[in-house]
């Protein structure tokens, strides 16, 4: 008797990528990463205001269960011009919520190159590579590559001085005339 | 008569002949992949300013760097192709787009290697057609991890580029 089984070529791995709009420039992030997708006009209210953030791109921030997450303005991370946003991620296993103007559809990534060594700045951490769509290059985005250890750091004291002043407005609100 | 240097080292070799606005250069043709017609070219932000963008070819993404601006002083006018080359980083092979501003032209000429008094991105010297020619050091013309250590290594680079060894240019003319 002869064997049925039948040899597959291997399937090619697949990733699924969010396509989204910054500025006008179109940025890809792996589904995966992203924990949540909300409108900005959702998430007005839950915002608190850091204003001793010494990170330009960073304005405010957001309690999600335990954890304080950043939020970040995209166009000023990428040195774009900004214009309103319309959506924030909130981007799995970092400190991360994205600000960004759109998502324009999902997609399938079958292939990522690794970012050429003749780019050498800053891109390095922002990119994980680029892929190509309907014969359009564009560039991958790393989750983790948003806010840099130092960064947060810095954040957190912001944080802390925004929490502190919080609580003292808190107190003196409560006392008695 | 100029007398070459006693260093001086004569090499038979294929060159590809470029042409970047008024001047022409040469590329060893072992690192040349092809020459292409201008196509879209893609930009995304990034903070490399030697790189203008990238490229589609054959479903490879590469970047494009117009080496005419640290070569001439300015940006090529007119681009008729990009010359498609290679560089090397470390074990690592990676495509660079280099714009073009006429014809390439492939010859099979004697190069004269490069002295310690050239600039950086000369890899030698070849005599053709009543030219001098300058062959490319692509490493040091195209950014990269062993440029950006060669610079560090050596501050006074950072300045630019060194005047060309006149005497070399002489002797083989």
């Amino acid at each position: 008797m002869q064997a049925s089984a039948v040899t597959r070529a291997p399937q090619p791995r697949t990733e699924q990528i969010i396509l989204f709009r910054v500025s006008g420039q179109t940025f890809a992030i792996s589904s995966a990463s992203v924990q949540e997708v909300r409108s900005v006009d959702n998430i007005a209210g839950m915002a608190q205001d850091l204003p001793d953030s010494t990170i330009r791109k960073v304005r405010h921030s957001i309690r999600r269960g335990d954890r304080t997450l950043y939020i970040v303005n995209a166009a000023l991370h990428f040195g774009l011009q900004p214009e309103p946003a319309a959506l924030v991620f909130f981007l799995r296993r970092t400190r991360t919520a994205l600000l960004v103007d759109g998502i324009e559809k999902m997609a399938t990534m079958s292939r990522l190159q690794a970012l050429s060594l003749a780019f050498q700045g800053e891109e390095r951490n922002w990119y994980r590579g680029l892929t190509a769509l309907d014969q359009t290059v564009i560039p991958v985005v790393q989750p983790e590559g948003f806010l840099s250890l130092s960064e947060l750091t810095l954040l957190e004291a912001a944080q802390l001085a925004a929490d502190t002043r919080a609580i003292a407005a808190e107190t003196s609100g409560a006392q008695p005339q | 008569m100029t007398v070459a240097p006693p260093n001086a080292v004569e090499t038979a070799q294929s060159f590809v002949l470029l042409r970047l606005g008024e001047r022409r250069f040469a590329l060893a043709a072992s690192q040349v992949a092809e020459l292409v017609a201008p196509s879209r070219i893609f930009r995304f932000p990034h903070k490399s300013p030697a790189i203008e963008g990238v490229i589609l070819r054959r479903g490879r993404m590469i970047p494009i760097s117009d080496i005419a601006d640290r070569l001439n002083g300015k940006k090529l006018v007119t681009r008729r192709f990009f010359l498609l080359a290679t560089r090397r980083f470390g074990t690592q092979l990676d495509w660079v787009a280099i714009p073009v501003s006429g014809e390439c032209e492939l010859v099979s000429t004697d190069m004269m290697e490069s002295g310690s008094n050239d600039s950086p991105h000369v890899a030698g010297w070849l005599s053709h057609g009543g030219e001098v020619i300058e062959v490319l050091r692509l490493s040091v013309l195209t950014p990269g991890p062993a440029e950006l250590a060669a610079v560090r290594a050596d501050p006074a680079q950072d300045s630019g580029f060194r005047s060309a060894n006149a005497s070399w240019k002489e002797a083989l003319s």
